[in-house]
């Protein structure tokens, strides 16, 4: 199958690879995916006092479309509020990364990934406000 | 060196530019039809085609050029063996054993019979990816008619106990068929000392053109009869209706005239590069697995799964060399590799997995810029994977309760 450029260019060139510090009441984690079906994304966001995500970071165990729509993620959600990022949607990175249909999943996993870092923040701050 | 690197030899293999030369006369001046007997045009052909059973018989071990029946490929052999002999057969019982990690061609036929109401028995390998012969033995009934066991596997190289298997069949009166497209011209094949009564083989996999194959039929000792499986002008003895694919025929003659002739050599060199390949990367690499027996093994053939890496992933990383994988992101039907499981490789480790085929083409420059490359991105891949590192922080992924999609 060939790639589109955009897909290769993420994949050879990801951005915002790392690991933010899980256990930090600003940073919301989302690891989803399983080894067996052969694509494990972790998504990270660090959010700053306005609400804004100030850094986002990922790895992923997968092909390079799930790669490239991680990547693509992380560079969308940096500079968004919570709500806004809440809002970007897996058809958005299928146009963006011209995905062929047997790669959607990718998408959708990287969709879930964005969905589960703001659960786990929000989370977090839930925690924070208890007595 | 140029690039890209052609390392997928399962799949294919390139014309030997001897097999090319032989070849072209019979397209433009001896462009007969094998089947005229009215003038030379045609005695040229069938000459040319009988020439090239000889080669292909002597490769195997056939007794007479008279049990080659040419077909279009393997896949239409083990079409004819299987379907032309559970027809011929069917009334002396409609039981077939088959192994679970044969090659489509073979385990789709079976299923169509089961279809039409023949039972198959499909056994199971062991880690190793062997079939264990007791198995056979124990599987045969009084309804058994045939056994189809593959020479060499196409994805782990894993070379079947078939003297041992032959043992069985013919101290049972059953016939036994062999897929032996990957094995051949790579491997010790001897339908005689192996008591094999069909086999597949393929030109192409032998560097030989495509769309010509061929079926070993015993014709004594036992007799096998087969029901044709295309009807027409009754070509091959009635066996293959169909005009003989005459410059294909005389490729695949002189590909079978090289190989028996350089086989031995030929492997060792393979075998050579393909220990180079492997040691190279597993000395750099940690967690990585080779798939399938390491002694009981094509000489080209290496499938290792890099842990933490996703297999097409890492070919994307790699695309400047011909590879292929065992990962479900590669096939159409988006599960993993069917014969990495028969071995009880879990699916994490075979979505991770990568078939290296190397060739008579395959240089040990090529080798040596293929491990660098395959250390270097499976070293990137690795620091974008999250079980890496996980992995590293001493986290049993076994434990983690993952959100499957």
């Amino acid at each position: 199958m060939a790639y589109s450029d955009k897909v290769v260019e993420h994949a050879e060139n990801p951005r915002n690879v790392g690991t933010l510090d899980k256990n930090d009441p600003t940073v919301g984690t989302g690891l989803v995916g399983a080894p067996a079906c052969g694509d494990v994304m972790r998504l990270q966001i660090k959010v700053g006092d306005g609400g804004i995500i100030e850094d986002a970071k990922f790895k992923t165990f997968g092909c390079g479309s799930a790669i490239a729509s991680s990547s693509l993620a992380t560079e969308w959600l940096k500079g968004k509020n919570l709500d806004d990022a809440g809002k970007i949607r897996n058809v958005d990175i299928v146009e963006e990364l011209n995905l062929p249909p047997v790669k959607v999943h990718c998408s959708v996993l990287a969709e879930d990934a964005i969905k589960s870092a703001i659960e786990d923040y929000r989370r977090k701050q839930a925690q924070k406000q208890l007595p | 060196m140029q690039l890209p690197i052609f390392m997928d030899n399962h799949s294919t293999t390139p014309c030997d530019p001897r097999v090319v030369s032989e070849m072209l006369p019979y397209f433009t001046t001896r462009f007969g039809n094998a089947a005229s007997r009215s003038h030379r045009f045609g005695w040229e052909a069938e000459e040319a085609v009988n020439y090239a059973r000889e080669h292909i018989a002597k490769l195997i071990g056939a007794q007479s050029e008279k049990e080659i029946v040419f077909t279009s490929g393997a896949t239409e052999s083990d079409n004819l063996a299987i379907k032309g002999v559970a027809e011929f057969y069917a009334e002396r019982g409609r039981h077939i054993i088959t192994t679970v990690i044969e090659h489509k061609a073979v385990l789709d036929s079976c299923k169509r019979l089961e279809k039409d109401g023949f039972s198959v028995t499909y056994l199971g390998v062991g880690p190793d990816g062997r079939v264990n012969p007791d198995d056979v033995k124990n599987a045969i009934t009084d309804k058994t008619i045939l056994v189809s066991v593959m020479l060499a596997n196409n994805e782990v190289g894993t070379i079947q106990p078939l003297e041992e298997i032959g043992k069985i069949t013919r101290a049972r009166g059953v016939l036994f068929h062999c897929d032996a497209v990957q094995g051949i011209g790579k491997t010790e094949f001897d339908v005689q000392k192996m008591n094999v009564d069909l086999a597949s083989v393929t030109a192409h996999k032998m560097y030989g053109p495509k769309g010509v194959g061929a079926l070993y039929v015993r014709r004594s000792k036992p007799r096998v009869r087969l029901v044709a499986q295309m009807d027409g002008g009754g070509h091959e003895r009635g066996n293959r209706s169909g005009t003989l694919n005459v410059p294909g025929i005389v490729g695949f003659g002189k590909a079978a005239e090289i190989m028996t002739a350089e086989w031995r050599t030929e492997s060792e060199r393979i075998c050579g590069l393909r220990e180079r390949l492997r040691s190279r990367v597993q000395n750099a690499l940690d967690e990585v697995h080779v798939n399938g027996s390491l002694q009981w093994r094509l000489a080209g053939n290496l499938n290792l799964s890099f842990s933490f890496v996703e297999g097409e992933g890492l070919m994307m990383a790699i695309k400047d060399v011909a590879v292929s994988s065992g990962s479900a992101c590669t096939s159409a039907s988006l599960e993993p590799s069917y014969v990495l499981r028969a071995l009880g490789v879990g699916d994490e480790l075979a979505h991770s997995s990568i078939r290296f085929g190397l060739g008579r083409f395959n240089t040990q420059e090529e080798v040596d810029y293929v491990a660098d490359l395959v250390i270097s991105k499976v070293n990137k891949l690795r620091a974008l994977s999250p079980l890496y590192e996980m992995y590293k922080e001493g986290i049993d992924l076994k434990t983690v309760s993952w959100v499957a999609h």
